[in-house]
């Protein structure tokens, strides 16, 4: 009651004195320096109508605007130590709980203490970044309209101050970098406190201070990405047997081309439901990848995607690259690279196999390499020419480090060939379509010395993994690129206590960072750059079955075909049922039951509704007249 | 302009084992930490530096990480505003009760209402506020006037200048400047007096050397502080 009482007392004597602007600075200046000397009736009343926060009634707020003006002409009075309660309360106010010309006015007096001493600098900016998230009670307002323009509002106002005592003290943008590293919610904050603490990280990026701090906002977002991407562990996302093949457990198939839309969408969310229901992280590392991807968009629109991307280049390789089997964070990078590929995409690729090729850990070299191939497979954007380069790259490395061996295999001590070489089988899955539909790519692809390092004594067909060796050679016997011993081919599965030698206890042999991203909204930005395993398949399932006609001169043209009829099949990915894609289907439903592999994706079709869309699906699979293998 | 010097430095930059093979941008990156940051050893903060070939052999301090110290000598410009120095700087806001200054562009400075002598009245010409002073309508301190003043404490920490215009020899520079020159037309002694001032101005302390390869500022320095001086002498 006290401070009421103040308040009122100095709201009288303000009513009846007409006083000017000029006038009520120097009231407040004697009520400062006559604090120093002991009188402080004045300066608690100052300090009372700062604490007065509460459902103000129009004079009240009247009161303290003209209290925060005159502060402002009077901050050389203020003295860090004998004003401490006044600070404290200046500095305890929070832009969310005032109307507008209360913002102004406080801001104001903001700008000027950080202006005037060195000391209140860092209070101020300290001030203005525990703005950026509303205070708890605010919260639910939040959803509401006038909460939003209360948003809009507070944060117009933080961050044009923060400019302007940029301008006036040119150092505090590095001040700033630490405050707002410091404050940073940690992962266990609520998604909305995050995820608005973050848009205006990426806010500050984008404004004229971001040339000064842009980098460390950028770089600390991808950090807490990574936090949260540990918080999931493997285990959450695929209770998997290592015997399962990697080609099969492509989760989009859930939201694939044909079926029963609904179906398809249960099914996903089932999965997804599965994966991430218990999980609150996963929720917010969407949406906070999402508020990235969408700033990256912007900067890429303003032209400054570059100067970004170096920056997002750099942490990648610090801490996405090093964290153990990241899951979701490097696809940031992946879509950074999908804006620009010409640049971006080729530089990332760049930057990954010289990390393979030149880093002093083998672990780091590892994850390079399979970050690499799993980029070259999956990037829509990423020609076929940037593949091919890279491929003989790769091939050269293995090449020149087999050369002068002559040892049997030993997957522990050559992990990093091995790594290489799997690499290399793994793009090959994916792209070697595309590599001979080029005939000077494809000559390319001939003068890679890729059978020598397979017939090596370090006998990486036995090594790798499994799935893709055998998909390999599936693909290397149709297209009859390479001779390669039979006998492997034929032996079916191949041994895999090899690759989990070669891959350690962290299974690095069984690490492919780009495959498809499980988080749901996310999933929209990638989606469209991103090349799924059915995608591929579809295109050569079929040659397989031409094979005893065609020559593989009409196997290339063939295939030309097929690439550009994969595109259009992608773009009607969310299109209705047509012959051709029904076509997919069929043949993805009787590969996956040939395999005869239990894995998730084929528990939960049989699970849910499968009835009727096997049936669906093997109908027109035995009226077909087809030639492939199963059939016959 | 005062408060900035070059200084001969011997140093011992501290290399981390993992760094041996690039020594050089070690020791730059060690160097760049340095920058606008106020170092008690060289009593100021460090605004640019030049190394000097390093020696070849360098001692490695015993340790879990066997740091190599690598001597060298570098070439350092300084800024150490002391009290009573001379400063100059940009204006980039102005008040009735205060007007802040940037510093080379990266010190703040400010000069509060009690600082700024009588003689400069507070307007509002034009929708701008400016500073004009009552005897020379002439002289007058705006938003974007370069403004010499002198410094009464420096605060280390975050480089913040807090200075005065109540010396006469204050205020903006282009008018103090112009003004001086029409005097000197008039005053006869003044160009020996010049001279003279000229030869007292090299820098007499050991440490503290300038070098022609710094002419930026060392240069200006000389010319205004001279002609500065003439007026602090009339």
């Amino acid at each position: 009651m006290g401070v009421q009482l103040a308040a009122d007392s100095n709201l009288a004597e303000l009513g009846n004195v007409n006083l000017s602007d000029s006038e009520l600075v120097y009231h407040v200046r004697s009520a400062l320096k006559a604090a120093l000397e002991g009188d402080t009736d004045g300066y608690h009343q100052l300090v009372g109508v700062m604490h007065h926060n509460e459902r103000l009634l129009p004079e009240e707020v009247a009161l303290l605007v003209t209290c925060l003006k005159s502060l402002s002409g009077a901050v050389s009075c203020i003295n860090a130590i004998h004003h401490g309660s006044l600070l404290a309360a200046i500095f305890g106010m929070s832009l969310w709980n005032y109307s507008s010309d209360v913002m102004d006015a406080l801001v104001e007096l903001l700008t000027s203490l950080a202006g005037s001493n060195g000391q209140f600098v860092d209070l101020c900016l300290d001030m203005l970044v525990s703005n950026f998230t509303p205070p708890f009670t605010f919260m639910e307002a939040l959803k509401k309209p006038f909460g939003l323009r209360r948003k809009d509002q507070v944060l117009d106002h933080v961050h044009s101050t923060l400019k302007n005592i940029a301008d006036l003290v040119p150092l505090s943008p590095l001040r700033l970098e630490k405050i707002i590293k410091d404050r940073m919610p940690n992962i266990y904050t609520k998604e909305p406190l995050i995820v608005m603490y973050v848009e205006n990280m990426l806010r500050l990026e984008s404004s004229a201070i971001g040339e000064l701090v842009g980098s460390t906002m950028l770089v600390a977002i991808i950090d807490r990405l990574i936090d949260l991407d540990v918080e999931i562990h493997w285990d959450d996302i695929l209770r998997d047997d290592f015997g399962k093949g990697i080609f099969e457990m492509e989760l989009e198939d859930l939201e694939g081309p044909a079926g029963d839309p609904l179906q398809d969408v249960d099914e996903r969310q089932i999965w997804l439901e599965q994966l991430f229901g218990e999980n609150l992280v996963a929720p917010k590392l969407d949406s906070l990848m999402v508020l990235t991807f969408e700033h990256l968009k912007s900067s890429h629109e303003s032209g400054r995607l570059h100067q970004a991307f170096e920056t997002l280049l750099q942490s990648f390789q610090k801490t996405v690259l090093t964290a153990y089997k990241s899951k979701f964070a490097q696809f940031v990078i992946f879509y950074a690279c999908s804006l620009d590929p010409d640049y971006c995409g080729t530089r990332f690729a760049d930057t990954l196999i010289n990390i393979f090729e030149n880093s002093n850990y083998p672990e780091w070299r590892m994850s390079a390499v399979a970050y690499l191939a799993s980029y070259l497979s999956r990037a829509k954007f990423v020609s076929a020419s940037l593949v091919a380069d890279m491929l003989e790259r790769l091939v050269n490395w293995c090449y020149t480090y087999s050369k002068n061996l002559n040892e049997d295999l030993n997957p522990k001590a050559h992990k990093v060939y091995y790594a290489g070489c799997q690499a290399v089988m793994y793009v090959l899955c994916f792209r070697m379509r595309a590599i001979v539909a080029v005939p000077r790519l494809r000559s390319k692809l001939f003068l890679m010395q890729i059978a020598d390092i397979l017939r090596h004594k370090l006998n990486p067909l036995k090594v790798c993994l499994p799935s893709i060796v055998e998909e390999f050679l599936r693909l290397a016997r149709s297209a009859r690129l390479f001779s390669l011993p039979d006998n492997l081919a034929a032996n079916g599965m191949l041994e895999s206590d090899f690759s989990v030698a070669f891959g350690g206890p962290e299974r690095l042999d069984m690490f492919f960072p780009f495959d498809p991203c499980l988080l749901k909204k996310s999933d929209r930005f990638i989606r469209p750059n991103f090349v799924y395993w059915s995608m591929v398949r579809s295109t050569y399932e079929n040659d397989d079955d031409d094979e005893d006609e065609g020559s593989s001169d009409e196997d290339v043209a063939e295939f030309s075909g097929r690439v550009n009829r994969m595109e259009i099949y992608d773009d009607d990915t969310y299109g209705g049922i047509d012959d051709e894609a029904s076509d997919h289907d069929l043949d993805k439903f009787d590969y996956s039951l040939d395999k005869m592999s239990i894995t998730p994706k084929n528990l939960s079709t049989r699970l849910y509704g499968s009835d009727l869309r096997g049936a669906y699906l093997q109908m027109p699979s035995r009226i077909r007249p087809s030639t492939s293998p199963e059939s016959l | 302009m005062e408060g900035l010097k070059v200084a001969d430095t011997d140093l011992v930059v501290y290399v981390h084992p993992s760094k041996a093979k690039r020594i050089k941008d070690a020791i730059l990156r060690e160097l760049g930490s340095m920058l606008f940051k106020f170092n008690e050893t060289f009593d100021g903060v460090v605004l640019a530096y030049e190394p000097r070939e390093p020696s070849n052999l360098a001692k490695i301090l015993p340790g879990i990480h066997p740091y190599l110290g690598v001597k060298l000598k570098a070439k350092l410009l300084l800024f150490h505003p002391k009290p009573n120095m001379l400063i100059e700087g940009e204006v980039v806001k102005l008040s009735q009760q205060s007007i802040h200054v940037v510093v080379l562009g990266f010190s703040s400075a400010v000069i509060t209402e009690e600082d700024i002598r009588e003689e400069f009245k507070y307007k509002i010409k034009h929708g701008k506020e400016v500073f004009v002073s009552s005897f020379h309508k002439r002289h007058r301190i705006e938003v974007g006037t370069i403004v010499r003043f002198l410094v009464k404490s420096f605060d280390e920490e975050i480089l913040h200048i807090s200075g005065t215009l109540v010396p006469a020899h204050t205020g903006c520079v282009r008018w103090l400047e112009r003004n001086s020159e029409e005097r000197s037309n008039f005053d006869s002694g003044v160009k020996k007096r010049m001279a003279t001032e000229e030869t007292r101005d090299i820098p007499y302390d050991e440490n503290v050397m300038v070098d022609e390869s710094v002419p930026l500022y060392a240069a200006n320095n000389r010319t205004k502080k001279s002609k500065r001086r003439k007026n602090g002498d009339e």
